[in-house]
């Protein structure tokens, strides 16, 4: 990768060379700040031309307004099959047409029908409905914690079991297959995939929910593969649409989720002033706020949004050619200083923390943010309430951080009390 | 203040009914907004003008 980036540079232009390459790392000490390059980039301009893998140069957005009102403009595509999209790695361009259009590749209509399809269990009255059983799970996970020996991993105890359980539960895929969907999901969410290991990921799940998807059309049950697989057999979607949905929906309904609480957790940790302002809070206005600020604060989502112009766009005094690509990265844009004062500062009582952009904005928000929010309010709250004591059972030097991943997170967390 | 939604635009992302429940609903079935009250009382306005400004899709209009 490195070669054929310095064999591209030479042979551009001169000003080209200037133009610095996407992704950015963090910096390693302060590992829940977005890349300081990237934040740097924003202070001159909140949009700005990168390099990406693949020697082209789609634009970068880093700012907060801009990356709100480009979310939101029609003139901007999903669909990765139009030239000048620039892929994630060389695995999603080699797939690009053997890939079934889903809700994450689709615009307009298209992607209306298919996001109306999935979008039965994530309503705010469904969700609501589900938070004594996220509680119970949660509090099932803790027991298990406080009943284990010390240090105890906070990833594979709670962060992970229980969107997993919840999601498993949600779409009727049996919990017993855990282990294997987690590892599937593990390749395929590789931020630099080859194009031979994202496959195996992909064609292992892909395979998996067919599977599922066939069996539900035989034998329904009150689950979301059922639903889709009842709109297979009304001839609305194909078996391979529907796996396709599932899949989405089972990795980002627990990978997620579960990055989300292991560094959560962490970050937590090092603001004790906040997990105690947290674990002491008893109205859910407040629990709800804290969470929104740590989605902020976080942002898991790194590698950016992916997106491709279908027509000139002014915007920011620049000019978005039709056929450029876009990159909306949300760790910038959510630690904007226009927008959030001092962002590097975790304040769970951050007054416009809700307008983060954590899950995205525009029609491709996050489908599940209902219910994301409710396992983060629950979890968050009822673990630091559970385990007032809780602390970092290893140097903070020593957490690994999963600067490789799509998702952002932490591998581990061992944990004393 | 008066409140129009347009479910066409509508991408189910739940934030009208997270901000303003009393003015919002959901249908069960696909999650489109659906509008409990067109005229809302003004002790409504601040959650209906938070709603507006979270919704992805931009599908609630409001006439103060």
């Amino acid at each position: 990768m490195t070669e054929r980036m310095s064999d591209t540079l030479t042979s551009e232009e001169t000003t080209d060379a200037a133009v610095p390459f996407y992704p950015m790392d963090r910096d390693a000490k302060c590992p829940f700040a977005p890349p300081p390059q990237m934040l740097k980039m924003n202070e001159a301009k909140p949009l700005s031309r990168v390099r990406i893998w693949d020697g082209s140069t789609p634009w970068l957005v880093t700012g907060y307004d801009v990356a709100r009102e480009l979310f939101a403009d029609s003139r901007v595509s999903v669909d990765d099959r139009r030239e000048g999209f620039p892929h994630w790695n060389e695995h999603m361009l080699a797939t690009v047409h053997k890939r079934p259009r889903s809700v994450f590749t689709s615009d307009a209509e298209e992607h209306t029908r298919f996001r109306r399809m999935l979008s039965k269990p994530f309503t705010f009255k469904r969700v609501e409905g589900l938070r004594s059983a996220i509680q119970q799970v949660t509090d099932e996970c803790i027991d298990d914690i406080l009943a284990s020996e010390k240090p105890a991993d906070i990833v594979s105890k709670l962060a992970l079991p229980v969107p997993t359980r919840v999601i498993s539960e949600m779409l009727g895929v049996p919990y017993e297959d855990h282990e294997f969907f987690q590892h599937h999901a593990n390749i395929g969410l590789a931020r630099y995939a080859t194009a031979e290991d994202g496959q195996k990921g992909a064609m292992g799940l892909a395979k998996y929910l067919t599977d599922l998807v066939k069996a539900k059309m035989e034998n329904p049950s009150e689950d979301a593969v059922s639903d889709l697989a009842e709109r297979v057999n009304a001839g609305e979607i194909s078996v391979k649409e529907a796996a396709q949905l599932g899949t989405g929906l089972l990795i980002a309904g627990h990978e997620t989720t579960a990055n989300m609480i292991g560094i959560g957790v962490l970050a937590l940790l090092e603001n004790p002033d906040q997990a105690a302002a947290l674990r002491d809070a008893d109205d859910p206005k407040d629990i709800a706020n804290a969470v929104e600020e740590l989605m902020r604060y976080l942002s898991i989502i790194q590698n950016g949004q992916r997106r491709v112009a279908i027509e000139d766009i002014e915007i920011a005094g620049e000019t978005i050619r039709a056929g450029e690509g876009i990159i909306l990265d949300l760790a910038p844009a959510n630690w904007d200083a226009r927008m959030y004062p001092e962002p590097d500062k975790l304040d769970l009582s951050r007054d416009n923390a809700g307008q983060h952009l954590g899950f995205g904005y525009g029609r491709h928000q996050c489908v599940g943010q209902q219910l994301a929010r409710a396992e983060l309010q629950i979890v968050f709250h009822t673990l630091f309430r559970r385990i007032p004591t809780l602390q970092l059972a290893v140097p903070f030097e020593e957490v690994p951080f999963k600067h490789d991943r799509l998702a952002y997170g932490v591998y581990e967390l061992p944990v004393t009390w | 203040m008066k409140v129009r939604v347009d479910q066409d635009k509508c991408v189910s992302s739940g934030q009208c009914v997270l901000n303003a429940s009393d003015v919002f609903d959901q249908r069960d079935e696909d999650g489109v907004v659906v509008l409990l009250n067109e005229n809302p009382p003004p002790d409504q306005s601040d959650n209906v003008r938070k709603a507006v400004a979270a919704c992805p899709a931009l599908a609630i209009e409001i006439e103060e």
